[in-house]
């Protein structure tokens, strides 16, 4: 990871966004040149149920200090039922964060629609304030010299 | 003495140049003035200008006039010269005489007339002629075959410059008179290429006749800004310009610049000042383009030509009867803050002139009030659009809504309505949420008119509710619901097709043939038919698509060319070798990302071997490129750093395939939409999030493996379940494309609900229709039909069904092989129990009432009061849907029962009046018939009680009049209730059975609520129908014809493909858990019981992953976007 010599920390996040809302909804938000932080780095998935729990642990595994995964509104998944079975996911998920000691805020679950271009972006920079505000994340990072 | 133009060129030249001290100037155009001023500044002590007309008519720029004058230049207008007076060879005075203006003369300008002695002289030493040149031609002539103009120049065609006479070209100023130095060299340039192709012997004229095409009057909108005057550009100070040759208009300061910029020109749509051409790199606009004819041979036309939207501006309504429309009042075009509806959705776009801002024009507040007014050029004869637009109702909820959760402060609305019109599928529980959950006041109500509130640009909105009662209401804003309105220009298109319209210029069709226009093969869709909303467009427009198919199925594919495409390369083994196409997109990512930088940075990434940057990568040219460098450079891995994969993906992965690498071997790395797009502030992130992004995408394809994409071939015949008007219009459509159709009714006979309609609102006779229809579908060769037949099973996918139907009363089994489905189960009359429905003789249904309509029987002739009820079991808490078609169809027999017996009274108790689109004129109607309507709440519901009193007998029935307030009781001899539709209780087995969804009111649930009405997310099943939700026969028909087209579409071809981004098994890692079983919302993998392990059925799976993220061991995993491909992304970073 490239890191600026003397400025200030900011944060690098990972995105997960389901090719069918979340996606759009962010071509959206270039379209309509809406404005957010640069600190998120995209990675396209089919749907946001395709999001594995090993890969956000991965993600903060390696270093990342805030995760997004995006999908479909309830009801409005491209396939019937991905964004419920990733909602279940993440419930789990996030007891097991807490319990290893993972700051709640810093992996985070949204639902934005192709449409929401203007919610995309709030999201986005939502997310990396509250992912400012916790700091980098080390828990999970080995080796840290 | 000197002439004019031999002084300034000896001024210019800086020759010593002598002047005297009192120098005359004759002439009057810019030489002159020129010559004048130059020999101020060169030391002449009086200069004057003589010049015969007025200064109205002098041709000099009117800024040099003035600026002569002000420097005390001297103009004698209206003053000829007679003589120059010399002595000793030196001029001493000129003699000059005094004019008038007398009739104008062949260039308009008045003829200056001599004053008899008038004569006088000026003392002048030096004399400068500025009078006008012309060329010599005493060196061509007509003798040598050249035409000579009436100008005395030279006659040229315009475009060539070839002169009469073969082989002699001309041009400048012995073509044009006197004219600029520039254009003397554009001629100079334009003759050269004639003498070239003429000594070539090439056309002369070819592809260069310029020809831009000008704006029409009529196009060009006025001006939108008022009118600014000029700035006035600072000059030199009189006394410091005699000195010499300064500059003496000093040019603007920055702000003085920015104003003048600001000015609006009114170019209107094009002033052609070509900027858009020098702006556009990738050189597509060509301003050359005209008009042109082209023949195209077909055997059917499809007309979708839209609608526009009703304009309410006051001088734009069409005046009624010698009165203009109310909407006149609405003060639109006079208030800045009554807009249209089409304006407010521009205000709430992020796009939009307050880039997404809820704000209002007048002062960019942001409003806390606004009201919304219904039917703007809908439901008015007085402005020529007597029906209803249909969707204005819905998108203005739509509006409220989302301008609820888009304000940033609290909002109160109000939608000013006459019959809230939410009749589509889902439409009413919207309209409910609005009221409950969003707050939205809907009020029934008339608006008479607005007026601004001086000095706050607030509105007064004059409203007159239910009740009768007068309002006045402050708004912030209103927004004005405008109608559709079919386009002027069809007029003329119809009567050159040949086709007919409507009263109201739409174009005219029939109940039962809703895609047909009055011509054979030429089909309509879409608001040219009538108003509709999304919906009923996208169902139409492929109903008409299957008109078509049908009508031309003996010349199907002919004119098809088959795309092939090289044989595959084998990469297996091969290390990755991965080239990077980095685009400029013009300026949209060059402008922002430092491109050069991305590209040098993915060079130095593993396994890249070719970089490149493009201006735009999606061009033709770049395809080539990309195919030269994939051949050249061995590559087996393609990226292009641009823009969107879901738009530009399949460009790029043809291009792989056309140079024989496999499509999945391609990644998107999206550095516009995510980078420069959205980062335009900080250059520096963009440019480093956009070499991450690259490096991501590097890090992914390494992983990347060819895939395959699945051929299945198709069984071309399709299964379609019911036997109504729907299911026989699919069967039919598809029989006469030339496929195989087994038709299941579960029923003795076919016809289904339509059985029991005799006639549509418009009058068309349905068992007429029916019985034609039922006689084609029973004969025809490619369709077989199986009554009291129910399905028992299924099994398969797109293109590969299995089913299998119990048949008659032994309910003998029969295998069904097909490659599409089509549902049309149609619907049901709801059993209700209330108002004494099954219990009492007087109550009928409505369908029914129209039986004993049609028999006349009893009943009816002797029928004094007839009082219906709507939304009998439609619209409540059980049933929160619209059934749609009870409006119209108590209309249709309310009419008819009037028709018969012009004595009987009837009632129409209802709650809101849902005669969408054309069928508005027959609500009028019946209204003009002395109908009498009552609306009625749903917490005021109508009751009833059978009575028997002094030797009557009949139905009590009671209801609030809002308009009296007071209970009404009207003594009913009938009673028709408006019964709802309801879905049959077989879809639950059918959904089980095709693996699709039904929605929470148990009719089946489509791909897409607006764009794909007649798909399921599975493939190959589709639907039509009432089993899609109730809908009128006409609509009816045309999704069938719609599921027809789709189901056409697979049956066609003989193979069909299915993508190769799927879940795969890895049977030594799979514990067989089942848990990718249970998740799979398709039902694409199963559990092989002998070995244990599961299996996904490549045809049924569609890609979205969720087995694999379920997956407890790691065995199931996705082709494209694998575990290990995601991992690697992440770990890139």
């Amino acid at each position: 990871m490239e890191e600026g010599k003397e400025s200030p920390w900011e944060p690098k996040l990972i995105t997960f966004l389901c090719n069918w809302c979340s996606y759009a909804g962010a071509d959206l938000a270039g379209v309509s040149r809406i404005q957010y932080p640069a600190n998120t780095r995209t990675i396209r998935v089919p749907c946001s149920g395709r999001v594995n729990i090993l890969y956000i642990l991965k993600a903060l595994q390696h270093g990342v200090d805030g995760v997004l995964v995006s999908g479909c509104h309830p009801g409005d998944c491209h396939y019937l039922s991905g964004n419920f079975s990733a909602r279940r996911k993440f419930a789990v998920l996030s007891r097991l964060l807490e319990y290893i000691g993972i700051e709640k805020g810093r992996v985070q679950f949204s639902w934005v629609s192709a449409a929401e271009a203007g919610r995309f972006a709030e999201v986005i920079t939502e997310v990396t304030e509250d992912v400012k505000k916790l700091g980098p994340a080390k828990r999970l990072v080995k080796n840290i010299g | 003495m000197v002439s004019g133009v031999e002084f300034l060129r000896n001024v210019n030249l800086s020759n010593k140049v002598e002047v005297g001290k009192r120098v005359t100037v004759i002439g009057g155009g810019d030489v002159a003035i020129d010559a004048a001023r130059s020999a101020l500044r060169i030391g002449a002590k009086e200069v004057s200008i003589i010049y015969r007309r007025s200064r109205k008519e002098m041709p000099a720029n009117p800024e040099e006039i003035e600026s002569a004058i002000s420097e005390g230049i001297n103009i004698e207008f209206l003053t000829a010269p007679v003589e120059v007076l010399a002595n000793n060879n030196k001029v001493i005075s000129l003699r000059c005489q005094r004019m008038k203006l007398g009739s104008p003369d062949a260039s308009g300008r008045r003829r200056p007339v001599l004053i008899e002695g008038s004569e006088f002289e000026i003392e002048t030493d030096m004399v400068i002629p500025a009078i006008g040149q012309a060329s010599d031609l005493s060196m061509i002539g007509e003798s040598d075959g050249v035409k000579i103009s009436g100008k005395k120049t030279v006659a040229v065609d315009p475009v060539t410059l070839a002169s009469d006479k073969e082989g002699i070209f001309a041009g400048g100023d012995c073509v044009s008179g006197p004219w600029i130095a520039i254009e003397a060299v554009a001629a100079g340039k334009k003759a050269a290429i004639s003498i070239d192709r003429y000594l070539r012997k090439e056309d002369l004229r070819a592809g260069r006749e310029e020809k831009i095409a000008s704006a029409k009057e009529e196009d060009t909108p006025l001006m939108p800004k008022p009118k600014a005057p000029r700035q006035i550009m600072s000059s030199l100070p009189l006394d410091s310009r005699k000195a010499g040759f300064a500059e003496v208009e000093l040019g603007f300061t920055e702000e003085e610049a920015a104003k003048e910029a600001n000015r609006c020109l009114n170019c209107g749509i094009c002033s052609e000042c070509m900027q858009c051409v020098a702006a556009c790199k990738a050189e597509a606009i060509d301003h050359n383009m005209s008009e042109k004819t082209i023949e195209i041979n077909v055997g059917s036309i499809i007309l979708s030509p839209g609608f526009e939207c009703f304009d309410p501006s006051a001088d734009k309504l069409a005046k009624f009867g010698g009165y203009t429309s109310l909407i006149s009042q609405y003060g639109y075009g006079k208030y800045p803050n009554v807009v249209t509806s089409i304006e407010f959705e521009r205000i709430l776009s992020a796009s939009g002139p307050y880039k997404g801002h809820l704000s209002r024009p007048s002062d960019l507040k942001t409003p806390h009030k606004i009201a919304w007014i219904q039917c703007v050029g809908s439901r008015d004869v007085t402005c020529n659009s007597g029906y209803c637009s249909s969707v204005c109702c819905m998108y203005a909820i739509k509006e409220a809504v989302i301008a609820k959760e888009h304000s940033p402060e609290p909002l109160d609305i109000s939608i000013m309505y006459m019959d809230m019109r939410s009749y589509g599928k889902g439409f009413d529980k919207y309209y409910e949420r609005a009221k409950k959950e969003h707050g939205i006041h809907f009020i029934k109500s008339k608006a008479y008119g607005i007026q601004e509130i001086e000095g706050t640009g607030n509105l007064s909105l004059r409203y007159v509710t239910e009740e009768g009662k007068l309002h006045f209401e402050e708004f912030d804003m209103v927004v004005l619901s405008v109608g559709m309105k079919p386009r002027p220009a069809v007029i003329e298109m119809s009567k050159r097709l040949g086709i007919e319209l409507d009263h109201y210029n739409f174009c005219k069709t029939d109940s039962f043939s809703p895609v047909n226009t009055s011509r054979p093969g030429i089909y309509v869709c879409g608001a040219f038919q009538g108003p509709k909303d999304i919906p009923e467009t996208v169902m139409q427009a492929s109903g008409a698509a299957a008109a078509s198919a049908a009508f031309l199925s003996e010349s199907r594919g002919e004119l098809v060319k088959k795309k092939e495409f090289p044989p595959e390369i084998n990469i297996t083994g091969e290390p990755p070798r991965i080239g990077v196409f980095v685009c400029h997109c013009g300026i949209n990512i060059g402008g922002v990302v430092n491109v050069p930088g991305v590209k040098e940075y993915a060079a130095s990434l593993p396994d890249v071997v070719y970089v490149d940057e493009n201006l735009y990568t999606c061009s033709q040219d770049t395809q080539e490129l990309i195919k030269d460098k994939i051949k050249e450079y061995n590559l087996n891995r393609v990226i292009v750093a641009s823009c969107t994969p879901r738009t530009h993906e399949p460009l790029f992965q043809e291009t792989l395939q056309e140079q024989g690498l496999n499509k999945y071997l391609f990644e998107l790395a999206n550095i516009r939409d995510q980078c420069s797009w959205v980062h335009q502030q900080h250059p520096e992130e963009a440019t480093k999030k956009a070499k991450d992004l690259v490096r991501m995408a590097v890090a992914k394809v390494r992983g990347l493996e060819p895939l395959k994409m699945i051929s299945l071939a198709t069984v071309p015949s399709a299964l379609v379940v019911g036997g109504g008007i729907a299911g026989m219009v699919s069967s039919l459509n598809l029989a006469d494309q030339g496929f195989n159709v087994s038709l299941v009714e579960k029923a003795m006979n076919l016809g289904g609900m339509a059985r029991k309609i005799h006639y549509t609102l418009e009058g068309g006779d349905v068992q007429a229709y029916l019985n034609e229809l039922m006689e084609k579908v029973n004969n025809h060769p490619l369709i077989k039909v199986y009554t009291k037949a129910s399905i028992s099973e299924s099994s398969g996918y797109i293109g590969n069904f299995v089913t299998k139907i119990q048949v008659g009363p032994k309910k003998e089994i029969t295998e069904i092989k097909h490659g599409a489905v089509i549902i049309a189960t149609g619907g049901e009359e709801y059993k209700t129990k209330e108002y004494f429905y099954k219990k009492n003789s007087r109550v009928l249904s409505l369908l029914e009432l129209e039986s004993e309509i049609i028999k006349r029987s009893k009943k009816i002739k002797e029928c004094r009061n007839l009082v219906m009820i709507q939304c009998v079991g439609s619209r409540d808490d059980e049933r929160p849907y619209c059934s749609r078609v009870c409006c119209s169809e108590s209309i249709k027999n309310a009419i008819l029962l009037k028709d018969i017996n012009p004595e009987a009274n009837i009632y129409i108790l209802y709650r809101d009046i849902r005669t969408y689109g054309l069928k508005e004129d027959f609500y009028r109607e019946a209204r003009e018939k002395g109908i009498i309507f009552i609306h009625y709440e749903p917490d005021a519901k109508p009751e009833v009680v059978p009575f028997k009193e002094s030797g009557k007998e009949g139905l009590r029935v009671s209801v609030k009049d809002p308009l009296l307030g007071e209970q009404v009781i009207i003594d009913a001899d009938l009673l028709a209730l408006a019964i709802a539709t309801t879905p049959p209780s077989t879809n639950k087995e059918l959904s089980q059975f095709f693996k699709v969804p039904l929605n929470e009111d148990k009719f089946f649930l489509e791909a897409h609520m607006k764009l794909r009405p007649v798909e399921f997310a599975t493939d190959g099943v589709f639907m039509c129908g009432l089993a899609h939700a109730p809908k009128l026969i006409e609509e009816s028909i045309a999704q069938a014809q719609a599921a027809a087209s789709r189901a056409g579409m697979i049956l066609s071809r003989k193979l069909v493909q299915l993508p190769g981004t799927i879940s795969f098994v890895n049977k030594n890692k799979c514990i067989g858990c089942g848990e990718c079983t249970s998740v799979c919302p398709f039902g694409a993998v199963a559990l092989d019981e002998k070995q244990h392990v599961a299996v996904v059925n490549d045809a049924l799976c569609k890609g979205c992953g969720i087995c694999s993220a379920s997956c407890k061991s790691g065995a199931i995993n996705l082709y494209g976007f694998s575990n290990s491909q995601v991992v690697s992304m992440i770990e890139s970073l």
